[in-house]
């Protein structure tokens, strides 16, 4: 069964919808801001991505809003946008089963506030019937099955800032195996400080605080560390033939999902994973090496990460050179979204026959200067892409989309 | 309950609140409405409400009182009752 991409709908830092992303794309707009909040709260890095909160009051009824945590409206706002250009209404979704299968891995806030009212009030009671339901793991996938009325598969995947790559993977996998005509995917990242405040811990961050726009600098030789993000990305999978059959737009078809696991340390990355993650990609997709034309790579501008990350390109792909950027550097690293919104701008690109830069690059290191990075916007006929996404305990996974042979 | 000046007031603050935190329609509002049967309350908005007047009334409301608590009406006596009762 051959699995396409026929519905995309993002609410990103660079943009509230596939036009205003695909703009920033192509322009090198940043997203990144700088939060005195986070500052005044005792932050060693006050950077982040922003977007502005939904307004859903009057759009979904109380008792839809009252179990939706932030991320989730952005997760609502994102999948109105796919299942628009999905050409899907709530009628076909009453009628069919369709599954959901969304990329989280927190959901810090409503725990906090949850727990603040008890302390306060020193009464459960007085905590509320939403708290729950928003402080899951699983809170976007459930809060949108139960908004979209779905039927089909219905759960979380968690894993780290792999966990929107491999919501894709495992649609892609079921769809592939003829269990689920059609799956929305995603990711979804809660931006807050409750959130990331035990990651500044890790000295992470970036402390470029001066010039917010240039602090995400993945492959530069003066990166100093990753900016946190978020937002929400949706990617409608079908099956090929369910979409020939409803005349749907096909934006891309998914030929390869690699994984893997480093069985090493627990933040530090290593190349052997990444490198498996993408041999299997290849394998899955029956392609090689050089089929591939361009990588949107997983850098989040950490020292370490980038390095690793170009060494295991190179050898994997180091006979063909595709052209390689991380849109990291604009939209910063939006963790358990990114592997979905990465998917969506890669695809933004192949649609749209460009390769965003690589901003903020202004001088590759010794080990980061053997990729093929695109510093400007550049023209370019992308046929295939590869995406990856690699996350906290050693989590690898790659993608591989192509645009559709008839 | 006796339409008293206060009684009305109290009246107007419950359906002000159902109004505008549990976000039911205005039209809805007749004294004769059943909670669940025709303003849509379910157990779930329920705890929400116990949160509600808590903050808006200064007394704990019990999930067994509800057992007699069927009607709009029902209510206004309920809370207008716990009201005037000492040691709420």
């Amino acid at each position: 069964m051959r699995v396409v991409i026929t519905g995309m709908g993002i609410y990103s830092v660079i943009g509230k919808n596939l036009d205003e992303v695909k703009n920033s794309l192509y322009q090198g707009k940043s997203g990144i801001i700088f939060d005195p909040v986070r500052k005044a709260m005792g932050f060693r890095s006050a950077l982040t991505g922003m977007v502005d909160r939904p307004h859903l009051k009057g759009v979904l009824d109380r008792r839809m809003r009252v179990g939706l945590p932030v991320q989730g409206e952005y997760a609502y706002i994102a999948t109105l946008e796919a299942l628009k250009t999905a050409l899907l209404d709530q009628h076909y979704l009453d009628r069919h089963e369709v599954g959901i299968l969304y990329g989280n891995d927190s959901s810090a806030v409503p725990v906090v506030e949850s727990v603040d009212i008890l302390r306060e009030k020193k009464d459960t009671m007085m905590i509320g019937s939403g708290y729950i339901f928003q402080s899951m793991n699983s809170t976007v996938s459930m809060n949108l099955s139960v908004i979209f009325k779905l039927k089909g598969v219905n759960f979380t995947i968690s894993g780290a800032c792999a966990s929107g790559s491999h919501a894709i993977g495992i649609g892609y996998l079921m769809i592939k195996q003829g269990l689920q005509h059609m799956i929305i995917c995603g990711g979804a990242q809660e931006i807050n400080p409750e959130s990331t405040a035990s990651f500044d811990a890790l000295n992470a961050f970036s402390i470029r605080e001066s010039e917010p726009t240039r602090a995400s600098r993945p492959f530069d030789r003066d990166r100093d560390g990753l900016v946190p993000s978020g937002g929400a990305a949706t990617v409608i999978l079908e099956s090929y033939e369910s979409a020939l059959k409803r005349g749907a737009t096909i934006f891309g078809e998914v030929i390869g999902y690699g994984f893997s696991s480093n069985g090493e340390h627990i933040s530090m990355p290593n190349v052997d994973g990444p490198v498996r993650a993408m041999q299997l990609a290849l394998k899955d997709a029956a392609i090689s090496s050089s089929d591939v034309d361009y990588i949107n790579a997983h850098a989040t501008s950490t020292p370490a990460g980038d390095s690793n990350e170009a060494k295991s390109i190179e050898t994997v792909f180091g006979n063909s050179k595709p052209l390689v950027s991380s849109t990291k550097s604009m939209t910063g690293h939006e963790m358990w979204m990114g592997g979905a919104s990465e998917v969506i701008y890669s695809s933004l690109m192949m649609n749209n026959s460009f390769v965003a830069p690589n901003i903020n690059l202004d001088h590759p290191d010794e080990i980061t200067s053997i990729l093929n990075i695109a510093t400007q916007t550049t023209p370019a006929e992308i046929r295939t892409f590869l995406s990856n996404s690699f996350g906290f305990g050693g989590t690898n996974s790659s993608l591989i989309i192509r645009k559709l042979n008839r | 309950m006796e339409p008293t000046m206060q009684n009305e007031e109290i009246i107007r603050k419950i359906n002000q609140l159902l109004i505008e935190e549990i976000e039911i329609d205005e039209k809805q509002i007749t004294p004769l409405a059943d909670l669940k049967k025709d303003l849509g309350i379910d157990s779930l908005d329920f705890v929400d409400l116990f949160v509600i007047i808590e903050n808006n009334f200064g007394f704990k409301m019990k999930a067994e009182d509800m057992a007699e608590v069927k009607t709009l009406h029902d209510f206004y006596n309920y809370i207008g009752k716990r009201i005037n009762t000492p040691q709420s």
